[in-house]
């Protein structure tokens, strides 16, 4: 066990972990912040997608002591009162479903829209291919992007 | 051999009431309804005259309170079916409510107050529709009888809109809060005086609504079963037996102790055999202070298990058994009409085919997960469950309590698909904490819940076709073998049970001269479950990809092969065909929801228009079909494909005809069937599980696939036929006739007709 400091959301958080504490279990369970949900635990699904800097990672597969200074965003640090742009496309496409998967599904799709604001079509399914949907609303998603992004190449 | 009677669950009715709760109603209720005025409606089971059976019980609750605030209890799971919004709209429609401000509270589970609850085979709305018309009505009617009286105005002048009650004539409105005490007095009108609105009065139903929790999805801020928390809360994992029907022998857990945040190990004796459908299986726990200490500490377990019967199961060997089985000779017979072996004797042409499907996980995205706190004999629980009233029966009689002394609370379900059904993982929670006095949160992990999960069982089937001289489809004959879900319970079971047969097989529709449906054993050793549609899967995938083979023998285009089987408009009632028992229609009366051929044709013309049926394709497409009847729905359904060169299927189109009555929320049906397209796609080209040694060899999402955005159907139009009939669900029927459209398309496009699934077109 030793003590981690790290930023969340603009705040920084001092947690006791284990090194290879998965930083989605110091997210959910050390600091409270439960929009980021557990799918898989090995990178497969998405459902754990957040911020390092502005890179989608996979935090059931970042241990809290790789994190070190770099920023990390979580869906509830992703736009003050609920209202990213995505998040609002979101809302104009009733995108969710169950919703388990869909704060992932957000944050894979920010950060995609940071590097590349303007995806065609086949870079939005590239990009999005490690998120899972069991509820089946691809297309939903995808067309939430593209309304979103500042258009696209398609 | 035997087989068990289906369904058990009640499921018939089909009157309704409407009541004034009481003050001890409210407090049977629970807070949320103290105060205000609050309707009830009771449902009855009637006889075939309509005359009330059994007793008088309240279930669903709305509230008007004196500040206006109308709020309506949502009894039912919502797992992204979008039924916490659907129900609700319904009252707020008839009631005239400001939907934008009302309040939905998510029951608890309980049938004395809220009727049953269980949240699976797709029939919410059908059972809910018309009694929650009934609760808005009713309130309406009493809120406009106060403010007409005050206004000295006949009620017939007198509307209500945005929680208002409105005198068009004058201009003059009230808000329900000012009227709400005193409608509260009022006797509730006779049944026959409820004045129900016409279509044209909707102003909700029938739209698309957006759901209810939308935002709070968004944003991270919906609570779903693992996100339930109470102080003091510990969280276990626990080390399942890897085979069904194992016992822990011992264990040695040193290492697991040196974890740090490790606070106890705990053995959970399972059910053994059977199964069962909602107690757990062998295992030990380790709870700890977080997750990830309870991951770790789950893993350096070491123990030695029983493995029990089951531990030489091998799902490809037996698969290899059933083959044998159902192409080698007769069965049980099922359904009979005519003479099948007469027809086979006359056939000029017979086709004879194997249908091989294997056993599927669920994989919700949220893994099973609950949180239990038992304290001064009484266990409290947050779950992620369709069955809360299911859950606390089994918890009740586990941990010894009265059912009184189990409150169980319903969060957002991450995905049911039938396995949130199964209380299995909410039993294990609060036997943890009754036994450790602690807060517990049993989390699986998907590696458990892939391994341990009430699978949809494999199935082999064999169909045989005779085609006469005069080139009518003269015989009929299906063979089918599976694992049964009533094996689960009763492990003496070997065959399909009667609720299974329904899915599908006995309720072939078309009009063929002679029918046989037979049934083989096949031994359960793994635990079967209900998933989505369930049998009908299997059992379509068969008959509808066989009827493309037929339709293409007599040299006839398979839509209109369809319509022509399906033959004069008439409704079905198989009753007379089934061997043993009765066609138990999903629970309702024949008569009240009868089999129609013409709707079922009138969706097959649907879909052939609108997917352009018939048209030139482009080399290395093709379009496909398939239409069935689930949950009472009427579906049709056309897949488009293109296959390229090295086999890959890639499907730019899906067109589905829809007929489910009213449709209540238009989005939300869309978004079922786009949902179901999905869904089917996933065990259509991807998901398999396999058994070696009595264990699942699949683990996570690598070995046991379901479809990613860029191989997930890409444009899936939803036709939804306009009709006032009475509702039916839409979860399940998307599903069905999915996988054999595309069947049907991959061959329409290579030429390679397919017998198992998932597709595989090269090796």
């Amino acid at each position: 066990m030793a003590n981690y400091s790290i930023s969340v959301n603009g705040k920084q958080h001092t947690v006791e972990a284990l090194e290879d504490m998965p930083l989605l279990w110091v997210l959910r369970d050390l600091i409270g912040l439960k929009g980021t949900k557990f799918g898989c635990g090995v990178a497969q699904c998405g459902a754990c997608t957040v911020h390092l800097n502005d890179t989608a990672v996979r935090s059931c597969s970042v241990p809290v002591s790789a994190v070190g200074e770099n920023k990390i965003t979580t869906i509830e640090g992703l736009s003050e009162h609920g209202d990213h742009p995505l998040q609002l496309a979101w809302q104009k496409y009733l995108v969710p479903q169950c919703g388990y998967c869909q704060t992932g599904q957000i944050m894979n799709a920010a950060a995609l829209l940071k590097s590349n604001p303007k995806p065609s079509e086949d870079e939005i399914e590239q990009t999005m291919a490690g998120n899972l949907c069991r509820c089946g609303t691809y297309n939903r998603i995808k067309a939430a992007i593209l309304t979103a992004s500042s258009g696209s190449k398609s | 051999m035997k087989y068990l009677a289906f369904p058990k669950k009640k499921q018939q009715r089909v009157a309704s009431e409407v009541f004034k709760a009481t003050r001890r109603d409210f407090l049977k209720a629970g807070s949320a309804l103290a105060g205000g005025f609050v309707l009830g409606v009771s449902l009855f089971s009637c006889d075939s005259k309509g005359n009330k059976k059994g007793s008088f019980a309240p279930n669903v609750y709305l509230k008007i309170s004196d500040s206006g605030q109308v709020i309506i209890i949502a009894h039912r799971s919502e797992m992204g079916q979008g039924i916490r919004t659907s129900l609700p709209l319904v009252v707020a429609d008839e009631l005239g409510a400001d939907w934008g401000k009302v309040q939905i509270v998510q029951a608890e589970g309980d049938e004395k107050k809220y009727g049953n609850q269980n949240t699976d085979g797709s029939f919410s709305i059908r059972m809910f529709y018309k009694p929650m018309r009934e609760a808005g009505a009713v309130a309406k009617q009493l809120l406009i009888q106060v403010a007409a009286k005050r206004w000295d105005v006949p009620v017939s002048e007198c509307e209500t809109e945005s929680s208002q009650v409105i005198h068009k004539a004058s201009g003059r409105k009230i808000g329900f809060g000012e009227l709400a005490g005193e409608a509260a007095e009022l006797p509730v009108p006779a049944a026959k005086d409820i004045k129900l609105k016409s279509r044209e009065q909707f102003s909700i139903i029938g739209r698309a609504t957006s759901i209810i929790d939308l935002p709070a999805i968004t944003s991270g801020q919906a609570v779903f079963g693992i996100d339930a928390a109470v102080e003091g809360m510990k969280v276990a994992v626990i080390k399942r037996c890897p085979v069904v029907g194992g016992s822990v022998k011992s264990f040695t857990d040193e290492k697991t102790r040196a974890v740090p945040g490790v606070l106890q190990v705990v053995s959970i004796k399972g059910a053994g055999l059977p199964a069962t459908l909602n107690k757990p299986l062998a295992g030990v726990a380790v709870i700890a202070e977080n997750t990830w200490a309870a991951i770790k500490g789950r893993d350096l377990l070491e123990v030695n298990w029983d493995l029990g019967p089951n531990a030489s199961y091998d799902s490809n060997q037996q698969i290899k058994e059933l083959v044998e089985k159902v192409s080698g000779g007769e069965g049980t017979p099922r359904r009979s009409r005519g003479d099948f072996k007469s027809a086979s004797a006359n056939a000029k042409k017979i086709i004879e085919r194997t249908y091989i499907a294997p056993h599927l996980a669920h994989a919700t995205m949220e893994p099973p997960c609950a949180l239990a706190v038992v304290k001064d004999g009484f266990c409290e629980i947050w779950a992620c469950t369709q069955n809360p009233q299911g859950a606390r029966d089994v918890v009740a009689e586990v941990l010894g309590f009265a059912v009184e002394k189990v409150k169980v609370n319903v969060t957002l379900l991450g995905g049911g698909f039938g396995r949130k059904s199964k209380p299995d993982f909410i039993v294990e929670a609060a036997m943890l904490a009754k036994q450790t006095g602690l807060p517990i949160k049993v989390q699986w992990t998907r590696e458990d819940d892939i391994h341990h999960d009430y699978f949809h069982a494999l199935s082999v089937q064999h169909v045989i076709a005779t085609i006469d001289k005069d080139n009518k489809l003269s015989g009929w004959n299906h063979h089918i073998a599976y694992p049964s879900i009533s094996a689960t319970s009763d492990i003496s079971v070997m065959q399909p049970d009667d609720g299974e047969m329904m899915l599908g097989a006995v309720d072939f529709p078309y009009d063929v001269p002679a029918i046989r449906i037979e049934t083989h054993d096949a031994k359960t050793q793994l635990r079967v479950g209900w998933l989505r549609s369930v049998r009908n899967i299997p059992q379509v995938f068969a008959i509808a990809t066989m009827l493309d083979e037929i339709a293409e023998a007599r040299g006839m285009d398979p839509v209109s092969h369809a319509l022509d089987l399906l033959g004069a408009d008439r409704n079905i009632t198989f009753n007379e065909e089934i061997v043993k028992g009765t066609y138990p229609n999903y629970g309702e009366d024949i008569a009240n929801y009868p089999w129609e051929t013409r709707r079922m044709k009138a969706v097959i013309e649907r879909v052939a228009k609108e997917s352009e049926w018939g048209k030139k394709l482009p080399k290395g497409y093709g379009l496909g079909f398939a239409a069935h009847k689930s949950f009472l729905t009427y579906v049709a359904c056309v897949v488009q494909v293109t296959v390229d060169a090295s086999g890959k299927i890639s499907i730019p189109h899906v067109h589905y005809a829809v007929d489910c009555g009213t449709a209540v929320n238009i989005d939300r049906v869309k978004s079922q069937f786009e949902g179901g397209a999905q869904f089917a796609a996933s065990f259509a080209l991807k998901s398999a599980i396999t058994f070696k040694s009595g264990r699942v060899e699949q683990n996570n999402f690598d070995g046991y696939e379901i479809i990613r955005m860029p191989e997930s159907p890409k444009e899936i139009h939803v036709h939804i036929i306009d009709s006032e009939d009475k509702p039916t669900g839409v979860g399940e029927p998307p599903v069905p006739p999915f996988a054999p459209a595309l069947c049907n398309a991959v061959y329409a496009a290579t030429g390679k007709r397919v017998y198992q699934l998932p597709i595989k077109l090269n090796g």
